[in-house]
């Protein structure tokens, strides 16, 4: 493979990487601040890919405000989700949220199938996005720029969020010890809420970016990018948001790269993630940059 | 200033507070002592409403029963907790900074100094994360993190376990100086010996039940009380 392909695959890796990472983080986030696996996420990023699609399409919206409106009634799905379904378990054993949590994706899943159908729709992609681009060699279409760039600030953003506003540090907080948060006067369902409304709205921000990059959406896309992006989570460390963003790009790195240098498991690829998490579960199940697991008080 | 009636709490099918009735006049301290398992730290969590309780306990006459922690906590009530309870990957500044976390007046900044001044060590490692503290800087970033809120009533459940004794005398005469500048104190402790003294009044609490009350002075002159919570012959 000559140097000119081996930048193509890696900047096709590092967009990939970044689709993975911003939807590895709202498990990473929820796990991190209640020990649920939602596993209704790749779901929510399917809802906010619908609707964009039908913000641009059936609403006529220009493409910026139907993004950034499809991102925030995603987020809005994300609160409805842990009031509805997660908040009143809260006290139940986990094995109740989970199975709850399968529940929740069943149901957006069935819910698409009935509001969106079951035919795969095109969604549009932006013309600023569907550049074809030639630099020194290496053949790009925009997007592939633009995915990694929208996922930068993003993330610039929600580590600004996390480490530098008083919601941040209560998030933090409430991660560590929920019960000692509440006796600091805080409303410990708002804060988890919040944070169910960022992990959406990234969702739906990867969605919506998945969706420029593979432009077939239909109710059942959202579940491999979302299992995989879990198995990115717990490569990194599940509940470690830097440890969610560094799954993310080396699961869609090694993704890439494997396929490229051995085409002959193409056809496996899907299996090379799987096969990630069974390494990292028998080596180093607390993950890259987890702690070692420490039971909830 | 706070009134508890007829307090019940059941864990399961254990009946761990059997109607306990108490009173915390305002600007006192009172004291809580009793022997492990005695129901101690149940009494602080049901005031909280961490735990579900029966009965009736009043702030200033407003019922708390029933009401989520936040709301409680909001009304004027604050909690070091057992075991002091810091937020280890939080700094020390960031600790205090969530015991004000509700507030929205604009003296924060100065009750920080308030802090400062009363713990000069905090001060020094204020960018540190709390789980580096030594047990006895933990315990006053909890003390301060609780005083950050301002609050009416501050309770303390066992803040001097697991401490040494010098540092337990430290810990005595920061709650006394805080209570001679206004407090209201609930304090429950193990050590009853350090509790009665600096305490207005005292319960004496045994299975669930309170079994004996009165002044702190005159709990550590009790016979029964030198025999079974002061190790005396
Ligand atoms: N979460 C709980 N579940 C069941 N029993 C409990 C729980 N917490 C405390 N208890 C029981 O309630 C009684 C009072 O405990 P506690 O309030 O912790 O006492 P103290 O603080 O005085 O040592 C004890 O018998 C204890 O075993
Ligand atoms: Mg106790």
């Amino acid at each position: 493979m000559g140097i000119v392909d081996l930048f193509q695959q890696l900047a096709n890796g590092l967009s990939l990487g970044s689709l993975y990472a911003l939807i590895a983080i709202g498990y990473t986030m929820v796990y991190g601040i209640i020990r649920l696996i939602n596993f209704a996420h790749g779901d929510v990023m399917m809802v906010g890919c619908y609707l964009a699609y039908f913000g641009v399409l059936m609403f006529r919206l220009p493409w910026q405000i139907s993004w950034i409106l499809a991102v925030l009634l995603t987020s809005l799905l994300g609160v409805s989700i842990y009031i509805g379904a997660y908040k009143p378990l809260r006290r139940a054993p986990r094995i109740s949220a989970l199975i709850t949590a399968i529940g929740v994706s069943f149901f957006l899943e069935s819910l698409g199938l009935v509001i969106f159908g079951g035919r795969p729709k095109a969604f549009p992609r932006p013309p600023a996005f569907d550049i074809g681009l030639n630099i020194g060699g290496v053949y790009l279409v925009s997007f592939t720029l633009w995915i990694p760039l929208i996922t930068a600030i993003l993330l610039v953003g929600l580590v600004y969020l996390i480490y530098k506003t008083k919601i941040g540090m209560a998030m933090r907080s409430v991660a560590t010890d929920i019960e000692t948060t509440s006796l600091m006067g805080v409303d410990v369902d708002k804060v988890i809420s919040f944070t169910f409304a960022i992990g959406s709205a990234l969702a739906a921000a990867g969605g919506i970016m998945w969706a420029i990059k593979f432009p077939q959406i239909n109710p059942y896309m959202g579940i491999m990018p979302g299992l995989k992006a879990f198995i990115a989570a717990v490569f990194g460390g599940i509940g470690n948001i830097f440890g969610a963003m560094l799954g993310g790009f080396l699961l869609g790195m090694i993704e890439i790269l494997v396929v490229a240098f051995m085409p002959s498991i193409a056809g496996y690829r899907d299996a090379i993630a799987f096969g990630i998490l069974i390494v990292v579960l028998l080596f180093k199940p607390t993950g890259l940059l987890g702690e070692p697991l420490k039971e909830k008080v | 200033m706070l009134k508890v009636e007829n307090l019940h709490v059941y864990y399961g099918g254990i009946h761990a507070l059997k109607g306990i009735s108490f009173e915390v006049p305002e600007g006192k301290i009172v004291t809580l002592i009793g022997a492990n398992g005695a129901g101690k730290t149940t009494t602080l969590r049901a005031i909280c409403g961490l735990v579900d309780a029966k009965g009736s306990i009043k702030l200033k006459g407003e019922e708390l029963i029933g009401k989520p922690t936040h709301e409680i906590v909001q009304k004027g009530i604050a909690m070091v907790p057992e075991g002091r309870r810091v937020f280890p990957n939080l700094t020390v500044m960031e600790n205090l900074l969530m015991g004000a976390y509700y507030r929205n007046d604009n003296s924060i900044e100065k009750d920080l100094e308030w802090i400062f001044n009363l713990f000069p060590r905090l001060q020094e490692r204020k960018w540190q994360k709390a789980g580096t503290l030594s047990g006895g800087e933990q315990q006053m970033l909890a003390l301060g993190r609780a005083l950050m809120g301002r609050p009416q009533l501050l309770m303390m459940d066992e803040p001097s376990l697991g401490l040494a004794p010098l540092l337990v005398r430290e810990v005595f005469k920061v709650i006394k100086k805080i209570n001679e500048e206004g407090k209201t104190i609930l304090l429950i402790e193990q050590n009853a010996r350090a509790a009665l003294k600096i305490a207005h009044y005292g319960y004496v609490l045994e299975t669930g039940r309170i079994v004996m009350e009165g002044p702190g002075e005159e709990l550590l002159n009790d016979d029964r009380v030198r025999r079974v919570y002061l190790g005396e012959a």
